[in-house]
């Protein structure tokens, strides 16, 4: 069997004294930063940009804690009258400040999913390490990736801009992240929700443009030696994000058009009285959607291996069967979406075959967490931020995973669906999940990317407020769920104060804590960090990013590395 | 809106032949159902008791509705599924704690324990020089087949319920709820009876002892023992017609009928809310389903404007297809004037509603 790894002796070349040279020759500030073709720059500016719509997502889930912190409607009313008077209107109705908490969570989600999760994952860190990983100069289409970085800006302008135009009810969008028909169509009148639908039609050409580039890239530009199954697990995971952005995005692209032209054409596709069905959108909608919470999930799988093989000093156990198990995850991704859709009056096989399939991606799920364990086994581990982060992305995902199985019956279903129960477990995949594993990556590769190290007291303070916060704030999802609180509303019955108490006033306040560390890390370390070294965690780091600088030269690889076959195991 | 008023046409089609299968059982003594209720059983008694008083009107007197229970057919904080009271519920009970939750809780702590041990045994301090391990095909086939195995063990009873679930025995009873923004409509095709229902507001439900964002002004009343079809549509955009206790949550989607059944075992007032976001009252168009004793119920369709298909031959029932008229052929069979409640009479037979 072949090593994962790259033997680091093999390619001194790639940085020596005349490439150093020419390598770090930089463009200036604007032809450098606004019309980037470095794959670096342009993954910096995702991450920048991942960052900043992480903080406003955040703080709009920080706005609906309080207001849920305790039954009855307490500041809802003045948020909208707020907004109303910001825009010279008169004060909000009753019903315009209740659509106004519709806006909040649809922006959320909207936000998370399309403009944190997605760019600081396959934009940010796959931008930054894929054609490092694989020995490229740089992606293959420099300047395609440049577009769709700078499409990302005007879709969250045009998101955030939705949210101060008439949406029907009220202003801004307020259908949730799911732009259900009918309520995104005959339900929500005004231009809120067309910006919504224009904002995700850019954000899905970028990611279709950004997923063309990664497949080019790892299928043409990987140095010699560097064969497939050499890969790192990070670049495997990106390759397979790649293609379920590639296959499913054109599906979503194809749905929200229809749901554009039902608006403003006169066409009936999702509306029964001219022959269309509601429920056609439903089918659409998650025949991209559920490949898309393995697209927000896979380049953290990628991220936590290359984290766990690093820090148990160990190769990755059963690689092929990891990589492999990702593939199978993408696949069988595409064939379970109706279990979204349990409650929507499907018949009986439908349910029975959704039932089934979905049960089986916990196999290939399965098998991954049980192989970082045994990556683990034998190790030789140290607990540094990054590691923190993936032990924690273990357990906190495998909590996430098991309520999936719950949720993946449909007779069972019936309780679940559409409660906080459902918060509660994607919550545990992504904000636990993806979120957990984001961190890792952000930690493990922070020398790297900015010639700093960062701070390890404060990272690791970071590590445990946000995880004893976010557990704090979801657990209790569970219980609210199961017995029947309802997702989406800003009031709920009295029954249901406790939980829901607990999780705004400890959970997000310890969570919002963790995070005040983190930013206060990232300024602390960019400004007065140690310099990073190249290879700042030893000789369980193994691929090539850590055979160059830190920061690596502007240019890297100019001459290729050469993989050795005959790498040691 | 042609197609609802086909909708509708279809709706009260299906609702045709259960309204039979309630006609058959009504006029017996009610004992077989309510005999399996138990406790809660006398709070639906007052309200049969006092038929009389109502009988002497022209409309008779609602009966009085029943009081919620604290921690029964609501949430109450705790940490699990509500109370079944549905069959089907029982059984998902029993599925969901005792074959998924512990199933669920054990991998958890399984996988735990194992990361607690590595963390423990193979630290940097007690494990200085890792091994190069990377492969053990009969570690990996294990992971794969158990649980393989663990999947086909829940799928047999999921599967099994989910069968159940579908495979409802005949209709007692038909309600069509149509979900609107943001309030549900409720109709029983084959009874007459038909009506709005609205949340209450704070001040409302505190005055009526109703637990606060749960209660309503008109609750959907059905029959204990009385297995109800329940037919969901929506007139504007998708709600959810959920209700925990009773172990149901049907989507409303506009231009689609949607069916499904419970069967409510206990009397008392279950509580359920609209699941799917709705518009800017997603959050305020509560359900409230009061089971009471099958006199009570004829009792409230009565008060209700409506009438039971009471003592009539199956094969009449059959023949006449539109609910009024099915009804005032009910009548024709018993002792009583057309148009006066017979007190002394089981008030399964008023028909108040079809001399309107």
């Amino acid at each position: 069997m072949t090593d994962t790894t790259a033997n680091a002796v093999h390619f001194e070349a790639a940085h020596g004294h005349d490439a150093h040279h020419d390598a770090d020759h930089k463009p200036g500030f604007f032809v450098r930063w606004f019309m980037s073709t470095n794959h670096k720059d342009i993954g910096t500016l995702y991450l920048i940009f991942a960052v900043t719509a992480g903080i406003i997502g955040g703080t709009i889930s920080g706005l609906m804690r309080v207001e849920l912190a305790q039954p009855g409607v307490q500041y809802l009313g003045y948020w909208a009258n707020a907004l109303h008077h910001f825009l010279g209107m008169p004060d909000a109705t009753v019903d315009e400040a209740h659509h106004m908490w519709n806006v909040l969570v649809s922006a959320h989600g909207l936000i998370m999913v399309f403009f944190m999760v997605m760019p600081a994952m396959i934009g940010g860190f796959g931008n930054w390490f894929v054609p490092i990983m694989i020995g490229a100069p740089d992606m293959a289409f420099p300047r395609m990736n440049n577009i769709s970085f700078w499409l990302l800006p005007p879709a969250f302008i045009l998101l955030l801009g939705s949210s101060f135009v008439s949406g029907g009810s009220g202003l801004g969008a307020g259908v949730g992240w799911t732009v259900y028909a009918p309520l995104s169509t005959s339900g929500s009148v005004g231009p809120a929700v067309d910006m919504a639908i224009f904002a995700l039609h850019l954000a899905g050409a970028s990611s279709i443009l950004g997923a063309i580039n990664f497949i080019t890239t790892i299928f043409n530009m990987r140095a010699p030696g560097m064969t497939l199954h050499k890969m790192p697990l990070f670049v495997w995971s990106i390759l397979v994000t790649a293609f379920l952005l590639l296959l499913s995005l054109p599906v979503l692209a194809g749905a929200i058009t229809m749901l554009l032209t039902d608006r403003n054409f006169g066409t009936h596709f999702f509306d029964a009285a001219g022959g269309g069905d509601p429920i056609l959108y439903q089918h659409l909608f998650w025949f991209f959607g559920h490949p898309e919470v393995y697209i927000m999930i896979l380049p953290g799988f990628g991220m936590v291996s290359q984290v766990i093989a690093t820090f148990s000093r160990k190769p990755v156990f059963g690689y092929l069967g990891m990589a492999y198990a990702m593939v199978a995850i993408g696949v069988i991704g595409f064939v379970v979406w109706a279990h979204h859709m349990f409650t929507v009056g499907m018949d009986v096989n439908t349910k029975m075959y959704f039932t089934a399939a979905t049960m089986v991606i916990a196999v290939p799920t399965g098998i991954k967490i049980f192989s970082w364990i045994a990556t683990m086994w034998g190790g030789s581990l140290t607990f540094q931020a990054p590691m923190l982060w993936a032990l924690g992305f273990i357990f906190m995902f495998t909590v996430g995973g098991v309520t999936g199985v719950v949720l993946a019956n449909a007779a069972v279903d019936v309780q679940f669906q559409d409660t906080y129960y459902v918060v509660a477990h994607f919550h545990y995949v992504l904000s636990l999940g993806a979120v957990f594993s984001l961190f890792a990556g952000w930690y493990y590769w922070f020398g790297k990317m900015w010639g700093k190290q960062y701070n390890e007291l404060l990272a690791q303070i970071h590590f445990w407020l946000f995880f004893i916060g976010v557990n704090v704030m979801f657990f209790p999802m569970h219980f609210l769920g199961a017995e029947g609180m309802q997702r989406r509303v800003p009031d709920y019955a009295d029954a249901f104060a406790h939980w829901n108490h607990v999780a705004s006033a400890y959970g997000y306040s310890l969570m919002a804590a963790g995070m005040a560390f983190f930013f206060i890390n990232v300024f602390w370390s960019l400004f007065a960090g140690k310099k990073a070294p190249d290879n700042q965690w030893g000789e369980g780091a193994t691929t090539l990013e850590w055979t160059l600088s830190s920061p690596p030269p502007y240019h890297q690889f100019e001459t290729l590395p050469v993989i050795d076959d005959n790498a040691h195991h | 809106m042609k197609i609802f008023l086909k909708l509708f046409a279809i709706a009260a089609a299906f609702g045709m032949a259960p309204a039979a299968a309630l006609a058959a059982p009504a006029p017996a003594p009610v004992a077989p159902a309510t005999a399996t209720s138990a406790a809660p059983a006398t709070a639906g008694a007052p309200a049969a008791s006092d038929q009389s008083a109502n009988s002497a009107a022209a409309v008779p007197a609602a009966p009085a509705q029943l009081a919620p229970t604290e921690g029964f057919g609501q949430p109450d904080g705790r940490y699990g599924l509500q109370d079944p009271v549905s069959p089907i519920g029982v059984r998902g009970l029993w599925f969901h704690d005792w074959i998924l939750m512990p199933l669920i809780v054990a991998i958890s702590i399984f996988v735990l324990f194992l990361l607690l041990w590595v963390v423990f045994r193979y630290r940097r301090s007690a494990n200085p020089v890792p091994t190069r391990n990377t492969h053990n095909t009969f570690l990996e086939i294990v992971w794969t087949a158990v649980p393989v195995l663990i999947l086909v063990f829940i799928a047999v009873p999921s599967i099994d319920l989910l069968r159940a679930q579908y495979d409802p025995p005949p209709a007692d009873l038909t309600v069509k709820v149509t979900g609107n923004q943001w309030y549900w409509t409720y109709e029983y095709p084959d009874l007459g009876v038909n009506f709005d229902s609205n949340m209450l507001t704070d001040d409302q439900a505190r005055a009526a002892r109703e637990p606060r964002q749960l209660g309503v002004d008109n609750r959907m009343v059905v029959p204990v023992g009385a297995v109800v079809k329940v037919i969901t549509t929506a007139s504007d955009v998708i709600h959810s017609f959920g209700v925990p206790a009773l172990w149901i949550k049907m989507d409303a989607v506009p231009g689609r009928l949607n069916e499904t059944w419970f069967r409510a075992d206990r009397p008392g007032v279950y509580y359920g809310v609209c699941y799917e976001l709705c518009g800017a009252r997603h959050g305020y168009m509560p359900i409230a389903v009061e089971v009471v004793s099958r006199e009570a119920f004829a009792q409230w369709v009565a008060s209700r404007g409506g009438h039971m298909p009471g003592a009539r031959p199956a094969a009449a029932a059959q023949a006449a297809p539109p609910a009024t008229v099915a009804a005032t052929e009910g009548t024709a069979s018993t002792p009583a004037p057309s148009n006066v409640v017979a007190a002394t009479e089981t008030p399964a037979t008023t028909n108040q509603g079809a001399t309107r």
